[in-house]
């Protein structure tokens, strides 16, 4: 029986497992990738090694594709499937990109921003490459300091907030030192490289991949040739897995200040419960690991730095709010459901989201709407629907596999 | 552990760096176009992290594999769409 | 205050194709939904158009149906996707086979072509079903469709005709009409009851829901050509205790497959229960090794209306002012969805219906 069972070894992800297996818990994190870090610290960084405790029992390669009280169900690479018993639950599921659709977006060669930067980590090659970086967000200043650093000609970060936004979060900044000086660090990784503010991209180009890109800032509009288009507009909680275990959600995972959901027994931390960042993933993994091990006072102590950190999320989050110019950039025939090649025309031609979904089987697709889902929800307000099992695409055999020993009284069909 | 993986994309052989994604392979053997949507349209890998389903491809006679969450074996049979 | 000729509570597959038919002999008609029209069993369901041959009454009623979709078929947008790939009824050893040649009879009888396969034939018609099977019955007119959309087009044909549709709007049928949960009402001369498994039933023919469950692939084309089910499907649709679980796929015109089916009484809510989704995928990877291997990416239920017959309720309801009844299609909704919507305007107008209607009266129970 695990004690405490975290998903997601990303930077809130392994801090809960170092606090609950330091309080003395019996603790397995179970993450998809082939090696721990999540997105930020993807590849196994160093800094892994620092924050994954040597009594923690790591599951790579598994995907969590069910979940109740009591226990969870993971389909692991070799096919296999496991369902793991615990007494507590912390979902650390970290965020995924937001694509805003737009014409060209498509294309092969545009990508998500931070999906690009997963890619190169994965040895994309992407020296020389012209690139251009667009959307939202700090991630994009990271990002393009990262591809500069592997060999990219980096051509511009196109950043759609505009400068007195910024400038006001430059404000915030001044009553954070530490957060002051990583900017100040970013910032000059990418010297040379012009940050345009008020800047995004209205079209991608190319017959069959990425040729070009055309912005847009103030009344200037240009085009500008690139072979990768790295384009995120913010990132979106993975609340998935909550939804289905009943957690309330709000802007993310609802939590107390314990990091507990309004599920007994199941906690969350990091990005799940709301984009924050990685400093604030890593307290708030530490309460949840502390809380969920039963050491409330360990978790206290960290409680005035979560609320510094929390500060300091919100100014970022109103600094980089999306402008509503973004919700005119797809046209008709520009595709929202990416599985199912509905475009925008037909969607917004139906009354709700559910009709659209049910006439045209947007967001029926293998993504299960977590592309779309979150444009839709930028461009028409609409709030995903119920979660149902399975959370990720599983293979009939795993679903087979999965409480395959239950005894049931009726007959089947004939035998 | 060697440091360049071999596999075959679309028959032909690609060496790649070890831990490299499948989808790494794919690009170096220089196609962007990994499979053709619904409607036949060319797509390719975008959120690189395993929840858009863009980046699919067939490995081993498996279709509808995930390339950029697979790391590359040695032998391995991969195939784009035409 | 807007009189109705017609007032229908339901604006799924059933009630869509009624107030079509209203609409078209004339009849001024408003259909209430109170969700998404088409939004309830209509697509939850496997959109199949099937002529089937559990008793004389529902041959003659699917038979009659299919018909009209087939007529129909010339007139379908393309999103309702009408593909005619056939059903072929699998027996799995000599006693089946036995079964399938009295089906084929009964079938010719009533004047429906169909095909014995053997062995070979079999698996040249579906190569990924698993080679030790008997043979089975090739009933070559059978059909799918997309039912959200068809549901869709029957109520923009009733609505160019005339009739008005309310789709969000929850209500309750009374002896004059049709009143909102907003208080508006709606005053009608006839009332129909088309919600399916929410609707009332009459003395003796309770409608009870019966919850299925269904999971979709990825796409995989050609992978399965036909719908394909077992011979005991009919067991497990007719009984009326206890779940069951009984082979049924279907390809989608997308290439993905679809797979059902069980059936439970007394499950209320909605959810994914894993013990029963285990059964019927472990029955479908029984006759499909290969479905093991294929990525399933969504599950989800929906709720049939039974009856204690098996037969639908079309027509009057006993003792209650002009309220008819359209419901407990069971798993025969799509498809007998048409013929309903003929022998319910036939009932209204005085017409003479196509096929016997004592089959499927509300009335016909007699304690």
């Amino acid at each position: 029986m695990i004690d405490v069972a975290v998903v997601g070894a990303g930077p809130a992800g392994l801090a809960a497992a170092r606090s609950a297996a330091e309080s003395g818990a019996a603790v397995t994190i179970i993450d998809e990738n082939v090696q721990p870090g999540g997105q930020i610290w993807r590849g196994g960084a160093a800094e892994c090694k620092s924050w994954l405790h040597e009594k923690v029992r790591l599951v790579h390669g598994a995907r969590v594709f069910d979940a109740h009280l009591g226990f969870i169900a993971i389909e692991c690479a070799d096919g296999k499937v496991e369902e793991l018993e615990y007494r507590s639950l912390i979902l650390a599921t970290g965020a995924r990109e937001r694509f805003l659709p737009f014409p060209g977006w498509t294309l092969p060669n545009v990508m998500g921003a931070g999906g690009l930067q997963a890619l190169a980590k994965g040895a994309l090659p992407i020296a020389e490459k012209k690139v251009v970086v667009a959307g939202s967000g700090p991630l994009l200043l990271a990002v393009g300091s990262y591809l500069r650093e592997h060999g990219a000609e980096v051509r511009l970060v196109a950043e759609q907030a505009g400068r007195s936004s910024l400038l006001r979060f430059g404000l915030a900044l001044t009553r954070s030192p530490n957060k002051a000086r990583q900017a100040a660090r970013l910032r000059a990784s990418l010297r040379g490289i012009p940050y345009q503010t008020g800047c995004w991209p209205l079209a991608a180009h190319g017959s069959e991949k990425l040729e070009s890109v055309t912005l847009r800032r103030g009344s200037r509009t240009w085009t500008e040739p690139c072979d990768y288009l790295a384009c995120g507009f913010g990132l979106v909680p993975n609340t998935e897995l909550a939804a289905l275990l009943g957690c309330r959600i709000e802007e993310g995972v609802a939590v107390d200040e314990h990091q507990r959901t309004s599920v007994p027994g199941v906690y969350s931390a990091g990005e799940a419960t709301g984009i924050g960042g990685l400093d604030l993933s890593l307290i708030e993994g530490e309460i949840a690991g502390f809380a969920a091990a039963g050491r409330e006072e360990d978790a206290r102590r960290r409680f005035a730095d979560r609320d510094s950190h929390r500060r300091f999320a919100n100014a970022l989050e109103k600094a980089f709010a999306l402008r509503s110019e973004l919700q005119k950039l797809p046209q008709d025939s520009t595709m929202i459901c990416r599985c199912e090649d509905v475009t925008w025309g037909r969607v917004r031609a139906c009354q709700s989201w559910r009709e659209a979904k049910l006439q045209t089987r947007c967001g029926m697709g293998p993504c299960q709407g977590r592309v779309c889902g979150a444009a839709l929800e930028f461009l028409l307000g609409s709030k995903a629907e119920s979660v149902r099992p399975p959370v990720f695409p599983v293979r009939i055999g795993s679903l087979v596999r999965y409480r395959a020993d239950e005894k049931e009284t009726a007959t089947d069909g004939h035998r | 552990m060697p440091d360049t993986v071999t596999i075959t994309v679309n028959g032909a052989g690609i060496g790649v760096p070890a831990g490299a994604m499948v989808s790494t392979a794919v690009a170096m053997a220089g196609i962007a176009m990994f499979r053709r949507s619904v409607t036949g349209e060319p797509r390719g890998p975008l959120c690189g992290m395993g929840i858009c389903f863009e980046c699919r491809v067939s490995i081993n006679g498996q279709a509808h594999q995930r390339s950029c969450q697979i790391p590359c074996e040695p032998g391995m049979e991969v195939r784009t769409d035409d | 205050m807007r009189v109705y000729d017609v007032a229908i509570a339901g604006g799924g597959i059933v009630g869509a194709a009624c107030a079509a038919e209203c609409a078209a002999a004339g009849l001024k008609v408003v259909v209430v939904e109170a969700g998404v029209a088409g939004g309830g069993a209509t697509a939850a369901g496997m959109g199949h158009l099937v002529v089937m041959d559990d008793s004389p009454a529902q041959l003659a009623l699917t038979a009659y149906s299919c018909r009209l979709w087939a007529e129909l078929r010339p007139a379908l947008p393309a999103e309702v996707e009408y593909a005619t790939c056939g059903t072929i009824w699998l027996a799995a050893d000599e006693k089946e086979m036995a079964e399938v040649r009295r089906k084929k009879c009964v079938y010719e009888a009533a004047g429906v072509p169909t095909e014995i396969l053997g062995l070979q034939e079999l698996a040249e018609a579906e190569p990924s079903l698993r080679p030790d099977l008997a043979g089975g019955l090739l009933m070559a007119s059978d059909a799918v469709i997309y039912p959200p959309c068809a549901a869709r087009y029957l109520l923009d044909r009733a609505r160019a005709q005339g009739a008005s549709v309310l789709s969000g709007f929850a209500a309750d049928l009374t002896n004059d009409g049709i009143r909102l949960r907003d208080g508006s009402f709606l005053a009608a001369g006839f009332k129909v009851d088309a919600t399916g498994a929410w609707a009332q039933g009459a003395p003796g023919l309770e409608i009870r829901k019966r919850k299925g469950h269904l999971v979709i692939t990825d796409r995989y084309p050609g992978y399965v050509r036909h719908q394909l089910v077992e011979l005991g499907y009919l067991k497990s649709a007719h009984s009326s205790t206890g779940d069951s679980v009984a082979f049924n796929v279907q390809p989608r015109k997308t290439g993905q497959v679809l797979i059902g089916s069980s059936r439970q009484y007394g499950a209320e809510d909605a959810s994914v229960e894993q013990p029963i989704l285990q059964r019927m995928l472990q029955r479908a990877v029984e006759y499909m090794p290969g479905l093991a291997n294929l990525s399933a990416i969504r599950a989800w239920t929906g709720f049939r209306a039974a009856t204690p017959d098996k037969l639908p309720l079309i027509g009057p309801a006993p003792g209650r002012q002009r309220l008819y009844l359209a419901t407990g299609h069971e798993g025969l909704g799509i498809t007998t969805s048409l013929a309903t919507a003929k022998l319910l305007v036939d009932q209204f107008l005085g017409r003479t219906p196509a096929i016997p209607i004592e089959p499927y009266l509300p009335s016909r129970h007699r304690a």
